[in-house]
């Protein structure tokens, strides 16, 4: 197999006397989709934040290319080539569609400004399925149409590692099935993702593997059929049988 | 640039040499009037340039100000004018960065509170140093500068800080102040290294008003702490911005006119309940206009546009 695109070694965080993430270790190889699963509280979010800079570890490693990420700032991982999406959705309320692309495209190393960034911002809110409503302002859109936005916001950045916080969240049925066609379509283009998710059916259908954490620890890594089938998986979401 | 962009460009330079001839047309006390519109012009707009896209509410101007006044004082009759108010400009930067890099990690009321702060401590400042080491608290400003000057220095000041101001909105850090003022967690994650942007802004917003408190020094041949920084016009400077809006470059200025108006109407005749009248007007303002008279236009346009559309 391939030099891992990302490499996630002993990770751990602290608040107070809680570990939110206890020891992680992960690997993402470049133009896999690898899922990041596990019950409420379990430290995947956390695991997100750490590895976008959100948030500093107190030990472990983080790694994009072999390049350690783990003591730069927020803005230096981005322009390294690390993009994500939030999980209660962040667009930027006081502009318009493309204004809100536009700020990804304008900061990275492959910055992109004026004619060229106008360009690649209305070509960027088609492929979300954002096509004509680049000067609609961003508090005018309905839930979903958010979640592209911030897609598109992020992709603007042309990053190397994609992460995406319960992108799929609180999508109604057809919604979700758009979303996961969007995200496979990523797929189809090389593109490498990150993604913390709920919904089981994305997952089977999206990840080529995921890893399952519970209480801040890894508890499973494998092929998402593999790994819901796994009782100590199933005992993390369910509960034991005689409980 | 389009024809429209042409038009306005030339308005706009007709209108500053229009206001060049004020000095000609203007008695003494209308002559005082326009400085005073210009000195709040050039204040409100260099705030609204940092506060506006970043939403980070300063109480710091008078403390740029003052020391902008005091360079003034010390230096005025040691050195040429121009070095002068580039001594200032240069002391505004600089402090202004020192004050940036360690306060802008602060946000929200924190940010607030520290800058009134500052400009008490540096006001403290100096009236420790006039009382212990130069033992005289007041200074006098000598300097061969005529009110008709200060009133065209002021007006080239403006020009200065309006152009400067739609650069910098057209830039890629005018765009980085927009997405901090919005969101910072997503100005970072979108590669904007938010502490620079924000403290290159600071001190060229601090800057232009050390200067336009240089400009002004020699309006009072008589300066001390307490005039030269005295905290009612930052506040003054605050109400004037929101009263246009901050939303637009220009917006201040429609709140720098009636105010500076309202002002000296209570000054003359509410001498003793002028802080009273300031804060009712304050309250009224951010209670009933709390988008500015720009916004407000903009709404009513926004509709008026809507009401068209609905019975086309």
């Amino acid at each position: 197999m391939s030099a891992p695109l990302l490499l996630v070694s002993g990770l751990t965080r602290r608040f107070g006397g809680l570990v939110a993430v206890d020891g992680v270790t992960l690997e993402v190889h470049p133009g896999e989709i690898v899922g990041l699963l596990g019950p409420n509280g379990s430290g995947k979010t956390t695991v997100l934040n750490l590895i976008s800079g959100a948030l500093k570890s107190d030990a472990g490693s983080v790694s994009l290319r072999g390049q350690a990420l783990e003591k730069l700032p927020a803005f230096r991982i981005a322009r390294e080539g690390v993009a994500r999406t939030f999980q209660l959705v962040r667009v930027l309320g006081s502009m318009t569609c493309k204004e809100n692309v536009i700020a990804g495209l304008a900061f990275g190393t492959k910055s992109r400004w004026g004619n060229e960034a106008d360009a690649a911002a209305l070509a960027l809110l088609d492929r979300v399925g954002l096509g004509g409503r680049a000067d609609v302002m961003t508090s005018e859109l309905t839930y979903i149409d958010q979640k592209r936005l911030e897609l598109a916001r992020a992709l603007a950045m042309q990053p190397e590692l994609l992460l995406l916080d319960e992108w799929l969240a609180g999508l109604n049925p057809t919604e979700l099935r758009d979303g996961i066609e969007l995200v496979r379509s990523l797929r189809a283009e090389g593109r490498t993702i990150l993604m913390v998710e709920h919904v089981m059916d994305a997952i089977r259908s999206l990840c080529d593997r995921c890893y399952v954490m519970n209480a801040g620890k890894k508890i499973a890594e494998g092929k998402p059929k593999d790994v819901l089938a796994d009782p100590e998986v199933i005992r993390a979401y369910l509960g034991d049988a005689d409980a | 640039m389009s024809a429209r962009n042409v038009s306005i460009a030339v308005a706009l330079a007709a209108l500053v040499v229009a206001l060049a001839f004020v000095p000609s047309v203007a008695n003494g006390y209308q002559l005082s009037l326009a400085i005073n519109i210009m000195n709040y012009t050039v204040l409100a707009t260099a705030w609204t340039l940092f506060s506006g896209p970043t939403r980070y509410v300063s109480l710091a101007t008078v403390a740029f100000f003052g020391i902008g006044a005091y360079t003034v004082a010390v230096l005025g009759e040691v050195l040429a004018w121009p070095l002068v108010l580039l001594v200032a400009f240069a002391i505004g930067f600089v402090l202004s960065l020192f004050v940036g890099l360690a306060t802008l990690r602060l946000s929200g009321v924190y940010f607030v509170i520290f800058t009134f702060g500052l400009a008490e401590l540096v006001r403290q400042l100096v009236t420790w140093y006039e009382v212990n080491v130069t033992r005289t608290l007041g200074r006098y400003v000598f300097v061969d500068i005529t009110t008709e000057q200060i009133y065209w220095q002021l007006l080239a000041l403006a020009v200065v800080v309006f152009l400067s101001g739609w650069l910098i909105q057209r830039s890629k850090l005018g765009l980085a102040l927009r997405v901090i003022g919005d969101d910072e967690a997503v100005a970072r994650h979108v590669g904007i290294n938010t502490t620079l942007a924000k403290v290159v802004l600071f001190a060229f917003s601090a800057s232009f008003m050390t200067l336009a408190g240089a400009v002004m020094a020699p309006r009072w041949t008589y300066i001390d702490p307490a005039i030269a920084f005295n905290p009612v016009v930052s506040f003054q400077v605050l109400i004037m911005a929101l009263l246009g809006g901050v939303q637009r470059l220009y917006g201040p200025v429609f709140g720098v006119i009636p105010l500076v108006m309202l002002f000296e109407v209570l000054l003359a005749k509410f001498p003793n309940h002028f802080s009273i009248m300031v804060g009712i007007a304050f309250l009224l303002i951010v209670y009933a206009i709390p988008r500015g008279i720009v916004g407000l236009i903009e709404g009513a346009q926004l509709s008026l546009f809507r009401m068209k559309g609905a019975k086309a």
